[in-house]
């Protein structure tokens, strides 16, 4: 590993990053009564239309050459469906955990969903773009000593801290605060998006510190 | 002394609860009250002293005025109407208070500086105690005996406009209200203008003999901006205004009747710095209490600094000034001023019947109520005044008769002063001292626990408890010593009465030693731990990395939700918590089936390293010992087994399955009852079911219900009791149908509706039954050393016929919750537990965490009001206390118990562990008391937070209460791994 491919790491993570706060400043210039608490599902949309296009580009301009290798047409017709499948599914299993959860189950669908789409978004299209569609790869990141790459690494960092991010969001929801932020999904949603952001700019440098110790299977 | 660590862990327990009685005690004191409650109908005022016979006056004095306008501004401090601010913006308050007819007073109001409360003390004249919270929180209604009751006996036309907390106190009460919420904190000109509104009608017609305004916007302005915001100038002009208003047309009215009127202004509570309220800094108990009335002199213009008064003395006076009896829990005095321009006699009279009420009082609370200065002094007035009377009916005025007089007034004066004095010491304060001993023993038992945690954990699961040892007697007797010097010392010093002064010498004594013996106890772990640290330095330590996600999540859980009992809110919606616990539970689990599953090979080394490990310890204590722990138990060495053996048994989809599935039923029973405070009034399935309409519907389920019970709990059990099960099961559909909340399906004529006592107690009879069966099992597995499997049948048959109890307390509605929970234990036991093979430590504090999540699960709170008191009616035909008592609280826990007892079996059903159920009451009681130890620390320091009545002292007889539970359970742990170890 080297330092090179540290620093690219940092330099894709801060692309998403600034993918996120775009999403915030940018529809304020087009939209007028635009913030994030009035108009939070609108928000959502476009935080998760620019995470998703971030990772997307990321995942064309950086490892193009990686996947492009071996595979015909039909071959990456049938993978960027089959990925399409995934996040719809990955959208509909968020949304019924939340449901678990105690979210009501007929009002505020709209909002549930969208939060499960902005999680998904923040999780399983980064997934989806490195690993691609397979469940295999996935439980392997996802286990214990698994990650073969930096990349990787990054990748179990950021989700782990997105889900937690919106597990601590649901905290504040019962205290009486009365604040516009504690209605459901909108605390979760900016609890997803803080624990995204920190685990976006946290894992390089986790990475860095811990480069000495950090040996993968495959090199 | 050697102990097994179930023993141990029970002995701390039981201290504990009585640590914790000692501090609900103290923070609860006992109240002052009148013995003759309210309900006994009218008393007749007594007569008037004469010496040597009876007077003829026997009637109340007459009332002092015609019309009582009570004006009072929440959180009005004194300084807003007397000092500068005053001058400032209230011009015409501050005309009155110099120079007008009027009497000034700075009124104390006693902590906690709470609306509700402060309405009390000014209407009732008595201070909260440990009684009120309990009936006032079932009920709000005022039950004590107070002025506006009073005033609604005698005919008094009553109106009222503004906060609706009087609503609540005083229902039925007023002839013509109107109530605003004091929810929207941040409005404060909406909550004003619904009162004023109805003013200058209300004033022009004068059908009224009390008039009520409560005024909450000063209140919120406070709570927004603070004192010194200049908001509060216009709150206070706008007060001044309708001040003005109130006082010209009592004065226009009175030129008409030529009766006086009295307008009193007055505060609840003050404000503080900050503009907050509830705590006992002198800007929070000082308040303005000005009484208005063509009655009174005008003064010379003097402008000297209010007298000092206490805020429960507006009782009286408003009683004395309305001519109705002086509330019986009175503590106040009358404000002397208001009737000092009144006879000679009339002042006498009213002052008697006021020292006649307090030292009535005192006769009733305090023993030696004749040794008080207070009581002699009224006696010595009353004969005084015997032969004022006798000499005013023999010659007429003179001035001897003027100068005896008054001598009698100061006299009187003078008792009344000592008597509301040591009457209200007796409740105004906290009783510190109980408190800090109470809080004292549970933290030395939470502290000995955490001390002899990891020996438990990781090693053996017995403990030297070396109490006997002669270095530490002797420290102890020092100790002992020491202690009973502090109590001599704090009990002859301390005016105020301490509950612990007032226990028998011998029974505080006993406090004495077990805090000592505690203390060395502690002292000794202490010693053995720094021994045996520095005996595993010298040993080369196993890194030791083996928590796996669902141990992370079981301790941070436990660790969050003790520390989120410290907000309000979190504690008023405690449930959400536990729901989130548990879903998150399953989540963690659910990923432990996957990867086991899917990922075995790969993690398999660390999943069996784990299990070997077998402690989940807050130290992440060292693996020296795991061979020492794996000797006497040499049927868990072949632990490092995945799922693959376990596929014998059960399918893997199952396994994997069966955490979503008790996401499932979680998410339904959460749906069934809504409780907390902001999701009470939402609708529920409960309510609908419980509707008359869905008569139909709840029968069915309640069917349904009591077969999936019979069906999930009769596998265990002996044919016999399986017998008895299914005839109990059915006496419990009889029962409901008896009582007429669900239908027969085939006796649909039949609409006599009885109380079901014959078919109840035929319930009993199969429940008692049963757990004989299930006792004599035990006991039979302890005399006779038999095989294993009556034993663990034994506790099946306890288990099922707890079952059956459950079914007949619970409420229909609820069935499904005790069904459910059936079903997740056997999902649990069946597809997690035992394939993946989680320790005792996990089991018990997963078992621990269920059957909290079903405590909310079936309705409950931690609120008093949700409490099933119908439980202790079940089969019963008249009230009795004990059975009453025991079938409330299994009633209300049973969630807790039914687990509890699920864990006992499981445990002992498996044959390999022997001493896991000792340590798994270890294990349960150190859950138990963490929350309850902290909790008590806790309200000891938010003692004067603003929801301290409403929020935390529930909570706090909740958190007793669920000790004592936990210690009958750890109890009944340690009673059955007694006949195991027996047994061996
Ligand atoms: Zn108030
Ligand atoms: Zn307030």
């Amino acid at each position: 590993m080297k330092d090179t491919d540290i620093k690219r790491l940092l330099y894709s993570n801060l692309l998403c990053v600034f993918s996120v706060f775009l999403s915030v400043f940018v529809p304020s210039l087009f939209l007028d009564d635009f913030s994030i608490l009035e108009t939070h599902l609108a928000w959502l949309c476009m935080c998760s239309a620019s995470v998703t296009g971030v990772n997307l580009l990321l995942h064309l301009v950086v490892k193009a050459n990686v996947s492009s290798r071996r595979s015909s047409l039909s071959h990456k017709v049938t993978r960027v469906l089959k990925c399409c499948i995934y996040f719809l599914l990955s959208c509909f299993f968020l949304h019924i955990i939340f449901v678990l959860y105690g979210a009501p189950l007929i009002e505020l669908v709209l909002e549930t969903f969208l939060f499960a789409v902005i999680l998904s978004a923040f999780t399983t299209v980064p997934c989806l773009c490195l690993l691609g569609p397979n469940l295999k790869a996935w439980l392997r990141v996802f286990s214990r000593n698994g990650v073969t790459s930096i990349w990787e690494n990054s990748l179990q960092i950021t989700t782990i801290s997105s889900f937690i991010g919106a597990w601590l969001g649901a905290f504040p929801i019962p205290l009486d605060w009365e604040r516009p932020w504690q209605v459901w999904p909108i605390s979760c949603t900016l609890g997803a998006t803080f624990g995204y952001v920190a685990g976006l700019v946290s894992s390089p440098l986790w990475i860095y510190w811990n480069r000495k110790q950090l040996t993968y299977k495959s090199n | 002394m050697r102990l097994t660590s179930g023993a141990f862990a029970t002995c701390c327990v039981v201290i504990e609860v009585i640590g914790v009685a000692i501090f609900i005690r103290g923070f609860f004191p006992a109240p002052v009250r009148s013995s003759a409650r309210p309900e006994h109908g009218v008393e007749t005022p007594a007569p008037e002293p004469l010496a040597g016979a009876s007077s003829n006056w026997t009637m109340l004095p007459s009332p002092l005025f015609n019309k009582v306008v009570i004006v009072l501004i929440d959180a009005l401090r004194d300084d807003f109407v007397f000092g500068s601010k005053g001058v400032k913006y209230m011009p015409y308050t501050t005309y009155l208070v110099e120079k007008g007819a009027s009497h000034c007073f700075v009124a104390e109001a006693k902590p906690p500086t709470v609306t509700m409360p402060r309405i009390k003390a000014l209407m009732t004249g008595s201070l909260p105690g440990f009684v009120d919270v309990i009936r006032n929180l079932n009920s709000p209604v005022l039950l004590e005996d107070n002025v506006i009751r009073q005033a609604k006996a005698a005919g008094k036309r009553m109106i009222f406009y503004g906060d609706e907390t009087w609503l609540k106190l005083f229902p039925k009460h007023f002839v013509e209200y109107d109530g605003t919420t004091s929810f929207f904190v941040s409005d404060y000109i909406e909550v004003d203008n619904n009162v004023t509104r109805h003013l200058d009608k209300v004033l022009k017609r004068g059908d009224w003999d009390v008039l009520i305004l409560h005024y909450l916007g000063l209140d919120h302005i406070g709570h927004i901006s603070g004192p010194n915001s200049p908001l509060i100038g216009h709150k206070l002009s706008e007060m001044d205004n309708i001040l003005m208003k109130i006082h010209t047309s009592l004065l226009s009215k009175e030129r008409e009747t030529l009766s006086p009127s009295l307008l009193v202004v007055c505060g609840d509570h003050g404000m503080s710095e900050t503009g907050s309220h509830g705590a006992s800094s002198t800007e929070e108990v000082s308040t303005p209490l000005i009484l208005i009335s063509s009655a009174f002199e005008r003064k010379p213009g003097d402008i000297r600094h209010p007298k000092h008064v206490q805020q429960t003395d507006l009782a009286a006076t408003l009683a004395i000034g309305l001519g109705l009896p002086i509330p019986k829990d009175s503590v106040g005095s009358l404000l002397f001023p208001v009737i000092e321009g009144k006879s000679m006699r009339e002042q006498l009279r009213i002052l008697h019947l006021n020292t006649l009420q307090l030292s009535k009082l005192l006769q009733e609370n305090v023993l030696s109520y004749e040794k008080d200065p207070g009581f002699e002094q009224f006696k010595m007035a009353e004969r005084l005044h015997g032969n004022w009377v006798k000499l005013h009916l023999e010659e007429n005025h003179s001035d001897i008769l003027l100068g005896l007089g008054t001598k009698v007034l100061r006299q009187y004066l003078g008792a009344l002063k000592t008597l509301s004095l040591s009457l209200s010491t007796q409740v105004a304060h906290y009783d510190i001292y109980s408190m800090a001993v109470g809080t004292v023993m549970v933290l030395e038992v939470l502290t000995l626990f955490l001390l002899s945690t990891p020996h438990v954990l990781c090693r053996k699961a017995e403990l030297d408890v070396p109490l006997l040892s002669p270095v530490f007697s002797l420290l102890f007797y020092l100790i002992f010593l020491v202690l009973s010097a502090i109590h001599v010392l704090v009990c002859t010093s301390s005016e105020s009465s301490c509950y612990l002064c007032s226990l028998p010498w011998l029974a505080a004594g006993g406090v004495m030693v077990l805090v000592s013996a505690l203390l060395c106890a502690i002292l000794s772990a202490l010693i053995r731990m720094v021994i045996d640290g520095t005996l595993l330095k010298k040993r080369a330590s196993h890194p030791s990395s083996g928590w796996s996600e669902v141990d992370l999540l079981l301790l941070l859980g436990t660790v969050g939700h003790v520390l989120s009992l410290g907000a309000s809110s979190f504690v008023e919606e405690e449930h959400q918590t536990w729901y989130f616990l548990v879903n998150t539970l399953c989540l963690a689990l659910s990923q432990e089936t996957c990867r086991s599953y899917f990922v075995g090979d790969d993690c398999e080394p660390q999943h069996c390293f784990h299990m070997e490990k077998g402690c989940v310890d807050i130290r992440g204590c060292n693996l020296q010992d795991s061979t020492n722990y794996n000797t006497p138990e040499p049927g868990r060495t072949g632990k490092g087994v995945s799922l693959s053996e376990a596929q014998g048994s059960c399918k893997w989809w199952t396994v994997l399955a069966s955490p979503w599935l008790v996401l499932i039923c979680c998410r339904l029973l959460r749906s069934l009852n809504q409780t907390g405070v902001q999701g009470a009034h939402r609708p529920d399935l409960s309510h609908w079911l419980t509707s008359s309409d869905h008569k139909v519907q709840l029968s069915g389920l309640a069917a349904l219900s009591l077969i999936m019970i019979f069906i999930l709990v009769q596998k265990g059990c002996s044919p016999v009791s399986k017998a008895a099960l299914a005839m109990g099961l059915l006496g419990v559909f009889c029962y409901r149908a008896a009582t007429g909340i669900v239908l027969f399906p085939w006796q649909l004529d039949s609409k006599v509706i009885s109380k079901g006592i014959i078919e109840a107690r035929f319930v009993y009879v199969f429940v008692l039954g049963i757990l004989f069966t299930g006792i004599k099992d035990l006991l039979k597995a302890q005399v006779i050393a038999t095989d294993f499997k009556t034993k663990t049948i034994g506790l099946w048959e306890i288990h099922s016929g707890l079952v059956l109890l459950a079914a007949l307390i619970l409420r229909p509605h609820n069935l499904p919750v005790l069904a459910f929970s059936l079903l997740i234990q056997t999902i649990m036991t069946k597809f997690i537990w035992k394939p993946l093979r989680h320790d005792a430590t996990e089991i018990t504090v997963m078992h621990y965490w269920f059957g909290q999540a079903f405590f909310y699960f079936q309705g409950n709170s931690n609120n008093i009001a949700t409490i099933d008191i119908s439980a202790g009616f079940v089969g019963l035909d008249t009230y009795m206390e004990v059975p009453a008592t025991l079938l409330t609280v299994f009633g209300t826990y049973v969630g807790p118990v039914l687990w509890a007892s699920h864990l006992v079996h499981f445990l002992s059903s498996e044959a390999s562990n022997g001493s896991a159920l000792s340590r798994a009451c270890f294990c349960y009681a150190l859950i138990g008391s963490v929350p309850v130890a902290t909790y008590i620390v806790l309200v000891t320091s938010l003692r004067y937070h603003l929801f301290i009545w409403s929020v935390f002292s529930p909570k706090l007889l909740y958190e007793g209460m669920h000790l004592l539970v936990t210690a009958a359970l750890c109890a009944v742990f340690t009673a059955t791994d007694h006949t195991r170890h027996t047994r061996t």
